[in-house]
């Protein structure tokens, strides 16, 4: 980390193969496609590359890394949205856990994660960035409202939106069954 | 204190009225109550509470809701393989992007050679001119 702040190419090469399924997985999460997920990893990352003497050491390399592509995917869905949308605060990071490091959500993890990842590229993408940074990344409602220009209250509804739409599509109630469509499952990964 | 088998069994559209509320009600709260988000009034929380220990449809729609946020959870861990090519075009854009600052950088270093070679070639034109003029005013006097 130290030889890649200044300036060592090789050393931040490193630095991207390590992080880089981690910043790909989180970009593909944010976008819902693998085209735009690529697009915003490669901006993320030349971002990075830019900012590198920014980064302050206090956290870790992928919590910063992490927040930058946060940054490029609601860039991304801005520009294809035309929402303005402002940058993260550098303190607030996005979680980066590893499973390996917390066995009670290990044993959790036993639903189709194929169907929880394909109903969520399904959601319209305004609700699919706020849940995806809020209940799989941890990110305060502020952070997200800040990172989306809109107000906490307006980052909240939308949660509520996702919450219920992948409720009814995931675990519908026997009387919803019905009316939940199957969700096709995606190549994700 | 009604049975929750008994709350269930009488459904209608909306729900049946239970602790003043209907299941259609209470439904839209529970998205925001189930990672604690509450009410601004404490009556309505207390209702909702009350409707929830009594209502068997109500318990299974927020279950859901909790089974939701742990998978939405669980996904947090799982790391999904990059498509073939795609970390090879990050290193190739970041390589682009090192001899470009590289360039930008020789082209900085150019350009302080010249400025400060400039700098020079007008000092000493400066530096001439006063000379000159000294020596021809001490010819005068």
């Amino acid at each position: 980390m130290a030889r890649a702040r200044r300036g060592d190419g090789p050393a931040f090469d490193d630095l991207v193969r390590m992080t880089h399924p981690g910043a790909f997985t989180l970009a593909m999460r944010l976008m819902g496609d693998e085209d735009d997920a690529r697009d915003v990893v490669q901006d993320a990352y030349l971002r990075a590359f830019r900012g590198l003497k920014r980064f302050r050491g206090d956290a870790r390399f992928t919590t910063w890394l992490y927040r930058i592509v946060a940054n490029c995917a609601a860039t991304a869905q801005g520009r294809r949205g035309r929402h303005r949308h402002d940058e993260l605060p550098d303190d607030l990071g996005v979680a980066d856990d590893h499973l390996d490091r917390d066995p009670e959500r290990k044993a959790a993890a036993g639903f189709d994660r194929r169907r929880v990842q394909a109903a969520l590229a399904d959601l319209p993408e305004k609700l699919r960035l706020v849940i995806v940074l809020r209940d799989v990344y941890d990110l305060p409602h502020e952070a997200i409202a800040a990172q989306l220009g809109i107000s906490e209250t307006a980052a909240k509804v939308r949660l509520h939106r996702a919450r219920k739409r992948l409720r009814t599509v995931l675990f519908p109630l026997p009387e919803e069954m019905e009316d939940a469509t199957e969700v096709p499952i995606r190549a994700v990964g | 204190m009604r049975s929750a088998e008994l709350a269930v069994s009488d459904h209608g559209p909306s729900g049946r009225r239970i602790a003043g509320l209907t299941c259609v009600e209470v439904a839209e709260v529970l998205p925001g109550l189930v990672d604690g988000r509450t009410s601004r009034h404490r009556r309505e929380d207390r209702l909702v509470a009350r409707h929830l220990d009594q209502c068997l449809r109500c318990q299974a729609e927020i279950s859901g809701y909790r089974r939701l946020l742990k998978a939405l959870h669980a996904l947090r861990t799982e790391v999904l393989e990059p498509p073939g090519g795609a970390l090879t075009g990050v290193l190739a854009g970041l390589a682009a992007e090192a001899e470009r600052r590289a360039g930008r950088a020789l082209l900085r270093g150019h350009r302080v050679v010249y400025l400060s070679a400039v700098g020079v070639a007008a000092t000493a034109a400066g530096a001439g001119a006063a000379a000159v003029l000294v020596t021809r005013r001490r010819r005068l006097d």
